[in-house]
């Protein structure tokens, strides 16, 4: 499987994106933000960051930007889009996944582990996981929390969307950490090629780094070679 | 101009200087480029010719003193360039933007040697954390935040001290590190009839006056009042950043200097002077965004987020077609020339000449210095005997405002983009970052006591260099260097320059038995207000190596394992926190120090690591063994129960150096404690982990907590003060 990294301007989570693709033998090649073809790849990632310096909107000008017309037709065509941190604020902002991300309510920037719980498990990002698995994850942004109108959240329940979930670690009862509605860290599309979600899997990898809890997660996309 | 000299600030002896070198009277133009490059920002002036007793050759020193920052071999082709700059004064004016653009400012350093920056850590010095200090933190915070967050390099680790000396005055000096290559090592350097590059955000007129200079003389001028703060914007930065390092990548570039204190005068002067060469500058060329700018403001403008780039011969266009992809500007300004002088140009003539090696070696100071009666008297004042209850006291240590928890600031800062963060703060001594694609890794730590410090400057500033190697070395790593950032009053008066020479003395003294030399730093004098000093405060980063695997963190993992103290039992309470707990006061004398002894304990216990005892280990610092035993049940929640042969306060909250405590398998016990008594080093079987309390054994009764009320004291003091 070939993977795309898109490079957006103020980017800053590439290199550690490409790092954890490698790391589960997917080739992963950077993107530049002014591309407008993305024939040849099988996925496309969306990396955190702060992509044209976050101006306006988290994610607003790079869901303007030429590479998005390809990612959008990437995605039509069902190939594999992920969105992290950043990547899920542009994938929101270019409506090709519903909602938004609001300031947290704490009103600042949190980088911390949080436990995260696997709702979905038939998703090629979530497939090694066990259905119901609470994760160790990291975050780090200032604007995560995820919102939508009712009827959207009724739609993203009902037809079973959200694939990621804010869940305790240890019982606490803060386990939110930034008030999205339904405790919602991550979500698909109706098709489920398109994954957007706050925390970072690819933080979380290696031995060194304390965390392997999202290992799987890019795995699970390598096993798609092999079906 | 001896009288605009005299209206900015130039005392009378550095004008006949001026006017000796130059073989006449300055223009108006020169006096203010001899204003700024012989400010003592700039100059270091009166900290230079003591500076010089420093040891700065080490087997791991690519580069000393004198460049942009340091850099350490680190093993592999690999090194590391590191320094500390502090951005006092901004920050103290609007805390935001002053910690923001010190960020940025430090990482352009970095950058400048031909380093990826790949961690901060933050040295931080407040009043106690009410009112105005209070909101000091909290802007200096978010600054760092909003700048590290964004240009994608991760917060690490740091200090952060409350103490009444620096309520009008408080500290922010910043530490990065870049990791590089060791043949992209670049330096200011430029030859011969090379054009000279600027590259970055244009010149505004913001921040002029940043680099210590008098606005009031640009204002009457200008009729305008411009903040002498700069702006920082950390998405330039970071595109500033991924271009430099592709041009450098490329091989595109000889040379490379950062746009930091008075700006282009600075950079271009210095560059030429290092390279024994001299500069045209023509000011026509350099991108502006604000219109009809003048010479001066052209000059002095502290604009953020530019470089010069030196490209090699033929590589221009590349160079050029690198910044342009990052749509940033990138523009020849200048060229190297073979007579020795910054000669400028605006509008077709040359507005200013001036021999470059005038403008880099200002006159140095060399003065006499008497120690502070009253910082002596308040040294001797004997401790009187103290009556409390150890049950209350641990608790109420735990939660004040120099030992509670930094869990608040450091959740605001990305520590892990990058994917290097080994060790996460809170959870060692040191932070550890890893070299992927090797089993590397660097240890990074900053480090000062205040209280030390202010009683006695000289063994303040051998404890700072002691725990910053003690805090590395017990994450397992080999102190390789460190950089120093020297904050302190004024020089002028004979007491603050006492402190100034005792500070360097100290640090001389341990940087020699430690074996440890120093190898970047940052010198910020008058410090003070109302002729009050702050306390004299090195701040002291230490940078070490490791192998990754081989680290060791402060919490208790496993219950059932034995806890020992290496090191002595007792400690002292002269400076330390209980007794400032418990009379309000700072007084007495700083623990003593054996630097033999510190280095043979820090020998110990990376031993003890790589020889796979213990992969558990912590400092013992403020607060004495009660508060270092209940920060290693924090990170995992894991108890122990120990006996103490004396349960004085000396014995469970004085304060010593030399002393690490650690955690060895029960079957492993034998094997480790041969290995001290070999080296003749003291040490003691406390007890045993495990549990969900702190249980302390004393010869006059049981002490106990339950994990749960030490660590709400602990972590709630701090989250108030921030989110509150």
């Amino acid at each position: 499987m070939r993977w795309a990294i898109v490079r957006f301007p103020g980017a800053n989570c590439d290199e550690d994106a490409r790092f954890a693709l490698k790391k589960a033998g997917l080739r992963a090649e950077y993107v530049w933000h002014t591309e407008r073809d993305l024939r040849g790849f099988d996925g496309v990632f969306l990396p955190g960051g702060f992509s044209y310096g976050d101006y306006l909107r988290a994610g607003a000008l790079a869901a303007k930007s030429p590479v998005m017309e390809a990612v959008r037709r990437f995605a039509e065509e069902g190939r594999y889009v992920v969105g992290v941190c950043n990547g899920f604020q542009i994938l929101t902002e270019a409506g090709l996944l519903p909602g938004a991300l609001l300031a947290n309510l704490n009103l600042h920037f949190t980088c911390k582990e949080v436990g995260v719980r696997v709702e979905r498990n038939d998703l090629p990002f979530t497939r090694l996981y066990p259905r119901g698995q609470v994760l160790r994850l990291p975050i780090a942004h200032g604007e995560g929390r995820y919102y939508a109108d009712p009827e959207t959240l009724a739609r993203l329940e009902g037809e079973g969307l959200v694939v990621f979930r804010y869940a305790p670690l240890k019982g606490e009862a803060d386990y939110n950490p930034n008030g999205s509605l339904n405790d919602i860290a991550g979500i698909t599309n109706e098709r489920g090629n398109v994954l957007g979600m706050m925390p970072h899997p690819e933080r979380a990898v290696d031995e060194v780094l304390g965390n392997t809890d999202g290992l799987p997660f890019f795995l699970g996309l390598a096993v798609e070679v092999a079906r | 101009m001896e009288a605009l000299a005299k209206e900015i600030g130039i005392p009378e002896g550095e004008y006949r200087e001026i006017v000796r070198r130059l073989g006449r009277e300055p223009n108006r133009v020169e006096l203010l480029l001899f204003k700024v490059m012989w400010s003592e920002h700039c100059a270091y002036k009166n900290s230079r010719p003591l500076l010089k007793a420093l040891p700065k050759e080490g087997e791991a020193v690519l580069q000393g003193p004198g460049e942009n920052a340091g850099v350490v071999r680190i093993g592999e082709g690999w090194a590391v360039a590191f320094k500390i700059e502090s951005h006092n004064h901004p920050s103290a004016v609007e805390p935001f933007q002053g910690a923001a653009t010190g960020v940025g400012g430090i990482l352009r350093d970095i950058l400048s040697m031909g380093a990826r920056p790949i961690a901060l850590l933050d040295s931080l010095r407040f009043g106690p954390p009410e009112g105005r200090s209070r909101y000091l933190l909290k802007g200096v915070v978010s600054g760092i935040s909003f700048y590290g967050n964004a240009i994608g390099v991760p917060t690490v680790g740091g200090d952060l001290y409350f103490h009444e000396g620096y309520r009008e005055n408080p500290l922010v000096n910043a530490m990065a590190l870049g990791l590089l290559r060791e043949e992209h090592l670049r330096r200011s350097r430029a030859s011969l009839d090379r054009p000279i590059y600027y590259a970055g955000a244009k010149t505004g007129r913001d921040g002029i006056g940043g680099a210590a200079f008098a606005s009031r003389e640009l204002k009457e001028e200008k009729e305008e009042d411009r903040p002498a703060v700069q702006v920082g914007d950390p998405f330039l930065g970071k595109l500033l950043m991924e271009a430099t390092l592709e041009a450098i990548a490329l091989d595109l570039v000889e040379g490379v200097q950062d746009m930091g204190a008075a700006g282009l005068t600075s950079s271009l002067s210095e560059l030429a002077h290092k390279s024994g060469l001299g500069v045209e500058l023509h000011l026509d060329l350099v991108p502006t965004r604000e219109k009809g700018m003048t010479p001066e403001e052209l000059l002095l403008s502290e604009s953020q987020e530019r470089m010069v780039l030196v490209p090699k011969e033929g590589k221009e266009e590349a160079l050029e077609a690198v910044f342009r992809r990052w749509g940033l500007d990138c523009v020849p300004v200048a060229r190297t020339i073979p007579e020795r002088v910054f000669r400028v140009l605006f509008r077709g003539e040359v507005v200013a000449e001036v021999p470059t090696e005038a403008l880099a070696e200002a006159p140095t100071y060399v003065r006499v210095g008497r120690e502070d009666p009253e910082v002596r008297r308040v040294r001797e004042t004997p401790i009187p005997p103290l009556e409390a209850d150890p049950q209350e006291v641990l608790r109420r240590l735990l939660a004040s405002p120099n030992l509670a928890s930094r869990e608040a600031v450091y959740e605001r800062y990305d520590h892990q983009v990058g994917t290097r963060t080994a060790l996460l703060p809170g959870r060692g001594d040191a932070a550890v970052l890893w070299i992927k694609g090797t089993r590397l890794g660097v240890a990074a730590k900053v480090d000062q006591n205040p209280r030390y410090s202010r009683l006695h400057p000289r063994l303040g500033a051998m404890h700072a260099l002691a725990e910053a190697c003690r805090n590395v070395s017990v994450v397992g790593a080999k102190p390789l260097a460190y950089t120093d950032g020297l904050n302190l009053g004024s020089p002028e008066t004979p007491e603050g320059y006492h402190e100034l020479q005792e500070t360097i003395a100290g640090l001389k003294e341990a940087s020699e038995a430690l074996g440890v030399p120093v190898v970047s730093g940052n010198v910020s004098l008058y410090n003070e207000s109302g002729g009050r000093r702050i306390p004299p405060t090195a701040m002291v980063g230490v940078v070490g190596i490791l192998e990754v695997d081989k680290r060791a963190e402060m919490g208790f993992r496993r219950p059932g394992e034995v806890l020992l103290l290496l090191g002595e039992e007792r400690g002292e309470l002269g400076a330390s926190e209980v007794l400032y707990l418990l009379t309000g006061k700072e007084f007495g004398h700083p623990p003593r120090l054996d630097l033999g002894r510190e280095k043979a304990v820090q020998e110990a216990i990376r031993d003890l690591i790589a020889l796979g005892f213990t992969r558990t280990a912590h400092d013992v610092a403020e607060g004495g063994l009660l508060v270092a035993l209940a920060e290693m049940t924090f990170p995992y929640g894991v108890g122990a129960t120990v006996e103490v042969r004396e349960g004085s306060l000396e014995a469970l909250f004085g304060e010593a150096p030399s002393r690490v405590l650690f955690t060895v398998e029960k079957a492993r016990l034998q094997e480790a404690t041969l290995l001290l008594e070999e080296r003749g080093l003291p040490y003691r079987v406390l007890g045993e982990t495990g549990g969900k309390t702190l249980t302390v054994l004393t010869p006059g009764g049981v002490l106990e907590w339950s994990l749960e009320e030490l660590l709400s004291a602990w972590k709630a003091p701090l989250r108030e003060v921030l989110d509150g």
